[in-house]
């Protein structure tokens, strides 16, 4: 139905794909799995025309095609199902579903009647039950989702792209969703399904195709493939493969001290977290396992204050932090190295110096005024030590390389003095040189005494770079490596675990809990 | 990010835009001063100078609390109504002497701020739609307090007014001190510091633990303190409250110098000095218009073409 | 004029079985909708029967076709102003457009009537598609856009008066100046044509397929770029209605006056815009309806009304009262959309 072949990307500096060859056919339903960076997101805006391939075709219907819009490629029948849904919330359900092809009288005007009968019957086929003149964002987040899927077929779609279309379904959303991909695939469409719930992929995909640094290494049948397999393909690792010491600057383990620093119990973020506890000891670095999407990152923001939470405590050497709030747990010694360096991390337009300075302000004012030459001085002796390279302090730091800009970060938050450091992908998208220097860094601020929490999607680091290894899917704890267990093996077999009878749908339905709590996570996303 | 595919004339053009963005300003303040020297009768005097920098005083400190509120991504349109409530409470309070009437003028002018800020900051309603609602409030308020212009006879207003040190009028001593004043908030202060950190990036400047809401609520209080000092600046220049005329429009010319000088609306970037050399270019202009016996009308479409331009330098750089 | 609420909510609710999880919407919020939806006109209604209790002289014939007409021409103008908030954008530049208009409508009508309406729908419709252009393609904020715009008109306008210095008169004889003064079944012209054009506007943006693109552009323009919404189009589609709308009100308004009154229109976009508002239209964009500008301007004009009959109150509470009105509306519709945000 739709097929690339030897398809390559460059972004400057990065090649996002290269050579890869993926063909979804009709009627079958398509995993397309990689972590982080594996090249997904690129392939898949390949596909809808929102990036033009460097090198090799796509075809389409058996023709060779070229889409340079978005538009274009949904005009050729190829649908996307985004992870937001992206339609109009203020617009009826109706309206969304048949915006552009509204039926119209033979005045030219809008036969509402009419289109709220071919939005019910379009709806129906898919076996939906909505009140389609009601706004789109009175529906839950499913329903909106099913709309979108709505539309798509509608739009005589021949493949539907869905990205992580489960990622904040509730369980009993998600069944509808499965029987409405079943309906697809029965339809004769083709589907490409992209997650990183494993349970979910193995229960309605039929091929699979994994990608990693930009290639295909695998694709073939989904259930020719043993999960534990699958999770190696991921990450990249090999299940037994000798480790070949010394790969990362970390030197193995610290000497901690008995009592935990950082206490956080039950964190639970509605479709997000579930009662995630943990606890970290001076002078420890904590590593948090788990694929792309298991709440990694949510947990380190849930105790940064970054995140409210709608249950759970966090508390620094045995004091309670106010939960949710970013200068209360800056004050408690917590600082977090945000995942999205870019969008959350630096101030582009400001300079290195006033970068570093930024949280450590009020400590180096005096009355109000900036002490410029405490400033200089931290600024000074951050530079050196982390061996930041800059044209200088008044360099913006939106042009310095990606490794340097996670160096003025880090500087930042040591400026302060933290007693907990939570770093959320620290070396991703720096160059190796700078990647040897952040690790060889952390491990010496564990030998001063410093809790870390570390996140990476690379399991050699986080493996070497850990003592203790706690292991999330799907937003809660299944399990906690320590000493000899941190392994690799350990670690993949922990997140390739097959769900036990109490399985996830069970678990999370937990939060059937009140409204208010939805929209606060609503909003924290805007 | 796609720096590296830009090609060589890209480049260049990407540089001249930036150059005009930020040094444009002061090379049409010397242009114009250089074209009146040459070519206009009765510009090289004392008495215009003067003229001319009294005039201007009153734009360039409200511009200067516009640049503050453009420097977190926002925008204070009711700068111009705050002028007005500030010249209504001048002269009601007058009777208890000129400085206390300041203080309550002043007073007020932090009260829309407040109002402004609150609206911004807690309730997370758009800059522009916030001070909008204030914009025609404070205006109604100012003529409910005083319904007609009504003369200032008080001789300290007067003073400040026409008075001079060493030949250099009250008013523009006044309003250089406060661009010092900002200048140096902007770049010694804690304060200075945050402000263009929530302007530059609000996800990180909250990731990073400052008191965004605090800073955000000062910053709007700070611009209608300011628009109502220049609401006392202008009464007292003009010997009168006109609360129905004074400040109308004033948004416009203080939005004007503050983009021309190079501050981008985009925010995280304050240019005082800029800000300074743009109220003084608009003042230029209009006085070229009108010495060389062109109408207001040119003036007004040339500001209107100045701003877009100076809007659309900034977009080019924005971009990238 | 209740064709902007009519398709919601009549037909019986299907009972949502399946992916119905969030319980839908409570009835805090239903309430909430119908507040947004109709609060304008519960308000209206009560202070036209409070006033027509506490003034003999309110609820004359004369009073009534007063307010009628002095609400007719910003009501047009408003109108227009609804297509552009509802793409949550902004126009400040219609009370200058609407100043210029009518002096180019009073200069023109020398040249017969055509030429006094067709003049003024020209020049400023082209303005505002220039407003709309710099703000669709260019990319360039719709505040500073149209506010520049405010600035230019109004020194054309003053170009073509020397210099304010000259007001045009229609010929008071004339069919244009018929079109401001006279009157058809007992009811002023003006007053006919503002409703012919709120009906048509009614329609246009709810029943036509520009008005639904009007909708998604407002509503979440990345989406409807997604969903193939000529999104540039009708951005600058609204701009330019806006333009128009603010020519023929002045044109209008120049008819009524039979001349072309140069210091019109000042403050005109605050009123504008207030009316909107309040009418229940979001400024923040994809929600609205043109009813409620209707409601907002009418409302607006009572209160002005009522103030004038206290006699000893000054006119300008009526903008501390818009003011206060405005800053009101604006928190409630921000508190709600918060409330009602669902990801």
């Amino acid at each position: 139905m739709l097929s690339v072949t030897g398809v390559s990307k460059l972004f400057p500096g990065v090649k996002a794909l290269s050579g890869v060859d993926f063909t979804a056919r009709a009627g079958e339903v398509h995993a397309l799995v990689g972590e982080n960076g594996a090249g997904k997101s690129t392939l898949i805006k390949v596909l809808t025309g929102v990036y033009q391939p460097d090198a090799g075709e796509i075809v389409h219907d058996g023709t060779p095609v070229r889409f340079t819009t978005p538009l274009q490629a949904q005009q050729a029948g190829i649908s996307t199902i985004y992870q937001e849904v992206n339609l109009v919330p203020l617009m009826s359900v109706a309206r969304n579903l048949l915006l552009g092809r509204e039926p119209r009288n033979r005045l030219g005007l809008i036969d509402f009647r009419r289109m709220n009968r071919q939005a019910q019957e379009a709806l129906h086929g898919l076996g939906i039950r909505v009140d389609v003149s009601r706004p789109l964002r009175e529906l839950g987040v499913g329903a909106q989702q099913m709309v979108a899927l709505a539309r798509a077929v509608a739009i005589d779609a021949r493949v539907v792209i869905m990205d992580e279309p489960t990622s904040s379904l509730e369980p009993r959303e998600v069944r509808t969703l499965f029987d409405v991909i079943g309906m697809l695939r029965e339809r004769g469409i083709a589907v490409v399904y992209v997650s990183h719930r494993m349970d979910e992929l193995y229960e309605i995909c039929d091929a699979v195709t994994v990608l990693r640094d930009g290639r295909v290494v695998h694709t073939g049948r989904l259930a020719d493939l043993e999960r534990l397999r699958l999770v190696s393909l991921m990450l990249g690792r090999e299940i037994g493969e000798v480790r070949s010491e010394g790969l990362t600057k970390f030197s193995g383990s610290h000497r901690a001290a008995a009592e935990p620093v950082l206490q956080a119990e039950g964190l639970t973020i509605r479709h997000q977290l579930r009662d995630v506890s943990l606890t970290i000891r001076p002078g420890e670095v904590v590593g948090l396992g788990g694929l792309l999407g298991s709440g990694r990152s949510e947990t380190a923001k849930a105790i940064a204050g970054a995140l409210p939470t709608d249950a759970g405590r966090v508390s620094v050497g045995g004091v309670p932090v106010r939960a949710g709030s970013t200068p209360a747990a800056i004050r408690a010694g917590i600082s977090l190295l945000p995942e999205d360096r870019k969008a959350e991390g630096i101030s582009p337009g400001l300079s290195v110096r006033e970068n570093i300075a930024l949280a450590a302000l009020p400590r180096l004012s005096r009355f109000g005024l900036v002490d410029n030459a405490r400033v200089d001085r931290i600024v000074d002796t951050f530079v050196k030590r982390l061996r930041i390279k800059s044209a200088g302090p008044h360099q913006k730091v939106g042009e310095l390389s990606g490794g340097n800009q996670q160096k003025v970060l880090l500087a930042r938050w040591l400026a302060l003095h933290p007693k907990v450091l939570l770093l959320d992908e620290p070396t991703r998208g720096i160059d190796v040189g700078a990647k040897a220097e952040v690790q060889a860094l952390i491990d010496e601020l564990a030998d001063d005494g410093l809790a870390v929490l570390l996140i990476s999607s690379d399991t050699e680091e986080l493996i070497e770079g850990s003592d203790r290894i706690v292991v999330l899917k799907d937003g809660a704890v299944v399990d906690e490596l320590t000493g000899d267990a941190v392994t690799e093996d350990a670690l993949m077999r922990a997140i390739a675990t097959e769900p036990s009878t109490s399985s996830t749908s069970s678990t999370s339905s937990t939060p059937s809990a009140s409204p208010q709590s939805a929209e606060s996570v609503g909003s924290t996303h805007d | 990010m796609t720096s590296l595919t830009l090609t060589r004339g890209q480049v260049d053009r990407e540089r001249l835009l930036r150059l005009l963005q930020e040094y444009g300003v002061y090379a049409g303040v010397v242009v114009l001063l250089v074209f009146n020297f040459v070519f206009t009768s009765n510009f090289v005097s004392t008495e215009n100078f003067r003229t001319q920098a009294v005039q201007v005083a009153p734009v360039l400190v409200v511009a200067l609390g516009m640049a503050l509120a453009i420097g977190t991504e926002g925008v204070d349109l009711a700068v111009g109504s705050v002028m007005a409530l500030s010249t209504s409470l001048l002269s009601l309070y007058l009777g208890y002497g000129p400085w206390t009437a300041t203080l309550m003028a002043v007073a007020g002018g932090i009260a829309v701020g407040l109002a402004n800020g609150s609206l911004i900051a807690f309730l997370g309603v758009q800059p522009i739609v916030a001070t909008l609602a204030l914009m025609v409030a404070a205006r109604g308020l100012a003529l409910v307090l005083l319904p007609q212009l009504e003369d200032v006879r008080d001789p300290g207003m007067a003073s400040l007014g026409s008075g001079d040190v060493l030949g250099v009028p009250y008013l523009v001593l006044i309003a250089a001190a406060l661009a010092l004043l900002v200048a140096f908030v902007v770049r010694r202060t804690t304060f200075g510091r945050q402000l263009l950190a929530i302007g530059d990036s609000r996800p990180a400047a909250r990731l990073a633990g400052l008191p965004v809401r605090r800073v955000l609520v000062v910053v709007y209080a700070c611009s209608g303190a300011l628009a109502a000092i220049a609401g006392v600046l202008a009464t007292a220049r003009l010997t009168a409250s006109d609360p129905t005329s004074l400040g109308t429009l004033m948004e416009l010319s203080a939005i004007t110098a503050v983009v021309v000088g190079g501050t981008p609306l985009s925010g995280g970037r304050i240019r005082i000095g800029g800000t300074v050399a743009g109220a003084v270019l608009i003042q230029l202009l209009t006085t070229t218009l009108i010495k060389h016996d062109l109408p207001p009308s040119w003036t007004q479409m040339a500001q209107a073409v100045v701003i877009v331009a100076a809007v659309y330098a900034a977009r080019e750089r924005g971009k990238r | 004029m209740t064709t902007g609420t009519k398709e919601a909510g009549t037909e019986p609710a299907v009972v949502p079985e399946d992916v119905e999880q969030d319980g839908g919407p409570g009835r805090g919020e239903r309430f909430s909708a119908l507040a947004q939806q109709h609060g304008a006109l519960v308000t209206l209604v009560v202070a036209m029967v409070a006033a027509s209790l506490s003034f003999d002289t309110f609820l004359t014939g004369d009073n009534l076709e007063n307010m009628a007409l002095s609400s007719a021409f910003l009501a047009v103008v408003a109108l227009g102003m609804t297509f552009v908030i509802v793409t949550g954008g902004i126009d400040l530049s219609v009370g200058s457009l609407f100043a210029l208009g009518g002096v180019l409508a009073a200069w023109g009508s020398q040249y017969g009537t055509v030429v006094a309406l067709l003049l003024p729908l020209a020049v400023c419709g082209l303005i505002g598609v220039v407003n709309g252009l710099l703000i669709a393609r260019s990319g360039l904020a719709p505040f500073i856009v149209t506010l520049a715009a405010m600035l230019g008109a109004r020194g054309i306008l003053l170009a073509v008066t020397d210099e304010g210095s000259r007001t045009y008169l229609v010929d008071k004889d004339s069919f244009f100046a018929t079109l401001g003064q006279g009157s058809l079944l007992g009811i002023g012209v003006p007053i006919w044509i503002t409703v012919v054009l709120f009906v048509l506007g009614a329609v246009v943006l709810r029943r036509t397929r520009f008005g639904q693109y009007v909708y998604a552009v407002g509503g979440n323009e990345d989406a409807a770029a997604l969903m193939g919404a000529p999104v540039a189009r009708t951005k600058i589609a609204v701009y330019a209605l806006s333009g128009l709308c603010a020519g023929l009100a002045g044109a209008l308004n120049a008819a009524w006056l039979v001349s072309g009154v140069t210091i019109l229109g000042t403050g005109m976009e605050l009123e504008a815009i207030s009316a909107v508002v309040i009418g229940g239209t979001l400024l923040s964009g994809g929600f609205g309806f043109v009813s409620g500008a209707l409601v907002g301007v009418l409302l607006l004009k009572v209160i002005q009304n009522v103030i004038n009959q206290i006699g000893s109150l000054d006119s300008a509470y009526q903008q501390v009262v818009s003011g206060a009105f405005l800053a009101v509306v604006v928190v409630a519709q921000t508190w709600l959309g918060r409330r009602r945000r669902v990801l």
